[in-house]
């Protein structure tokens, strides 16, 4: 797809940001992702144009990280943590039965676009364990049950909270604007801490009264 | 029993912890008020004298790293904190910029004046969009109230913050690489020396820091460097955020002095999940080797775990009961490593790719006795010789559980295949026990 004016001005916004012109790849690549889906060509000539860099060059960056996406994901991109803590505590019952469920492998991409799952690495929230992602959204203490009612949500258009994040789940654009450092206004939804990060302060608490 | 002491944790339990207004309300950025009216020097020294050391694995000292940076040098120098907490079972950075991203403003806004920084980025790791959300949105108040920008606090001092985010490599927790990533490169380490503080990002003197050192600063400068040494044991001052996790009754973050012990955490969080045993457990990540149950009052400081065999690191004390099976989970953690290498140096590349293969034919029942030897012999030709930490930490699960448990690998021979029930190990197994 095209990039109009207005994606035009954004773009120049992101690489003001850095002193240095090139710095802008990262932002901008989940810039592109926020408005195609994914990573696509035209999005990478753009930014080499934008950068004065060759495609060669940006398309060695793009293709190193595995946040962006050379094909399409679905409109609700689930990511499973299958390291061995998550998984050992059901992380890899939850993918197997996720990939039964919908009827594709991992990175795979259901009929109807609505949903793309993948088994991801440790989401630094091991005490949630295990986790699931939705559009880079934590969901604690997944179960496969709960996992199967997230994905039905979301391909009924009407998927769940996060446990620790916005009142309601972003799309996968929608996020990929927030991940490019644009702000959506949302930061004050959803709670501030989980109850496993509280519990240290909780039996501190209880210290001090007895 | 040791007590905890919650600071970076002290209000996470409000609903507005993380708003300007939840963080003025305990003395938010009075600390970088007082800061900025110190000379810069006097700012290092203060932290010197503290005592803080690296919260993101190695334990440097926090003060002599700034303290590095050349002064007068006419050179722009760069504050860059690594917030792209990614080594596994690591989970202390995330849920404190979701409760607080205030204190890491802060003391971004105090370690830069200190080293003479006009120019500080926040390097995020990119899967965590609420954490992104908060840090932006921190940033952005700070600005508006005048902490961030040209005149701060009306004292000339000038400081331009600016969020980066990652795109889910975990090489970028290396301080190198997070700097190529920085700007604009695939993340790969640098060989060093040079190192950051002499020629760092865009090849300037920068001082990369983790969330939890530069969090752990504004207390220092309110409540002064012997109040902070005062906790912890000789070589390892302060408090920190211990972050249990797996097979406990009770996981979650525990913001303790340096130097308690597993056996202290598990007696006051409830202990090994109910009717179970601990079997293994790692005490900062997998890439610290693992312990086990004859590890319990070690005490868990710098000197204390590295004499015991292993490292700090980040303290992500992941624990394992007798369910588990300790392939499944070295397998598991190795197939990280192969995934994340980046493929810069060959011990590292190559290396990862074999082991993985021989310990899934070790878990699948087609290894031999001599894979033992071969999987040592290639850790052997890993170890020390990568270009950066992944290799070394790619080797710790490893020998570590070789070392403590050969017999259950000769089980996986003689049993033809794994012996265990993976379905025992899991949450669900353990809420119908417990029902």
């Amino acid at each position: 797809m095209a990039f109009n004016s207005e994606n035009l001005v954004v773009m120049d916004s992101i690489i003001s940001r850095y002193p240095r012109t090139r710095s802008a790849i990262m932002p901008l690549l989940h810039y592109v992702q926020s408005i195609d889906g994914y990573v696509t060509s035209e999005g990478i000539e753009t930014i080499a144009g934008k950068l004065d860099l060759t495609t060669a060059e940006v398309s060695a960056v793009a293709t190193f990280y595995t946040q962006y996406k050379r094909k399409p994901v679905g409109e609700y991109h689930v990511g499973v943590c299958t390291n061995t803590l998550c998984a050992v505590m059901g992380g890899d019952a939850i993918f197997e039965g996720l990939k039964e469920h919908l009827g594709i492998e991992n990175d795979g991409v259901t009929a109807d676009g609505k949903v793309s799952l993948e088994h991801i690495e440790c989401n630094a929230a091991c005490d949630y364990a295990p986790v699931v992602m939705a559009n880079w959204e934590f969901y604690d203490n997944q179960s496969v049950q709960s996992a199967k009612d997230l994905v039905d949500g979301a391909r009924a258009g009407n998927p769940p909270a996060p446990t620790r994040g916005p009142n309601k789940l972003p799309t996968w654009k929608e996020n990929s604007a927030v991940l490019a450092g644009l702000n959506d206004g949302r930061a004050h939804e959803g709670v501030q801490a989980g109850a496993p990060s509280l519990l240290g302060l909780e039996i501190s608490k209880k210290g001090a009264q007895a | 029993m040791t007590a905890l002491t919650p600071v970076l944790s002290a209000h996470w339990d409000e609903k507005d912890s993380f708003t300007m207004t939840g963080y003025k309300r305990h003395g938010g950025y009075k600390s970088a008020e007082k800061a900025l009216a110190m000379e810069p020097d006097a700012v290092i020294q203060l932290v010197k004298d503290s005592g803080l050391r690296g919260r993101g694995g190695a334990g440097f000292p926090t003060g002599m790293k700034w303290g590095f940076i050349p002064q007068g040098d006419n050179k722009d120098h760069y504050l860059v904190v690594n917030a792209d907490e990614s080594e596994p079972g690591t989970c202390k950075d995330m849920p404190l910029l979701l409760a607080n991203p205030h204190v890491l403003v802060e003391g971004i806004i105090i370690a830069s004046y200190a080293i003479r920084a006009k120019r500080a980025f926040i390097y995020v790791r990119g899967e965590v969009t609420h954490v992104v959300r908060r840090v932006q949105q921190a940033i952005e108040d700070a600005y508006a109230a005048g902490y961030l920008g040209k005149n701060i606090f009306g004292t000339g001092v000038e400081l331009e913050l600016v969020l980066h985010v990652g795109a889910g490599a975990y090489i970028c927790g290396e301080e190198t690489a997070l700097l190529d990533s920085l700007e604009g490169f695939r993340g790969q380490p640098r060989l060093r020396p040079p190192f950051p503080a002499i020629a760092g990002l865009y090849a300037r003197p920068t001082v990369v820091n983790n969330v939890e050192s530069i969090s752990s600063v504004p207390a220092i400068i309110a409540n002064g460097a012997e109040w902070f040494s005062a906790m912890g044991t000789e070589k390892s001052k302060g408090m920190t955020l211990y972050s249990l996790s797996g097979h406990v009754t009770n996981p979650g973050q525990f913001e303790a002095p340096l130097g308690i012990t597993l056996r202290e955490l598990l007696e006051m969080s409830g202990g090994v999940r109910a009717g179970h045993q601990l079997k293994f457990w790692t005490p900062g990540g997998s890439s610290t080797p693992i312990f086990t149950s004859d590890h319990l009052d070690t005490p868990l400081d710098y000197e204390g775990v590295a004499a015991a065999g292993s490292m700090l690191g980040t303290k992500a004390l992941q624990i394992f009961d007798e369910t588990t099976c300790v392939v499944r989970a070295v397998l598991r953690w190795s197939e990280f490593y192969k995934h994340e290498s980046c493929g810069k140096c060959t011990p590292c590349r190559e290396g990862t790719w074999w082991l993985v293969q021989i310990l899934r034919d070790l878990e699948n029942g087609k290894g031999t006795a001599a894979d033992l030897d071969k999987l040592l012999d290639i850790c052997d030709n890993i170890l020390g010789r990568a270009f950066c930490a992944l290799g070394d930490g790619a080797t710790s699960p490893i020998t570590s559980s070789i070392k403590h448990f050969r017999d259950e690998y000769i089980a996986h021979l003689t049993h033809g295949g794994c012996p265990f029930d993976s379905h025992a190990s899991t949450l669900f197994a353990s809420a119908k026990a417990g029902a």
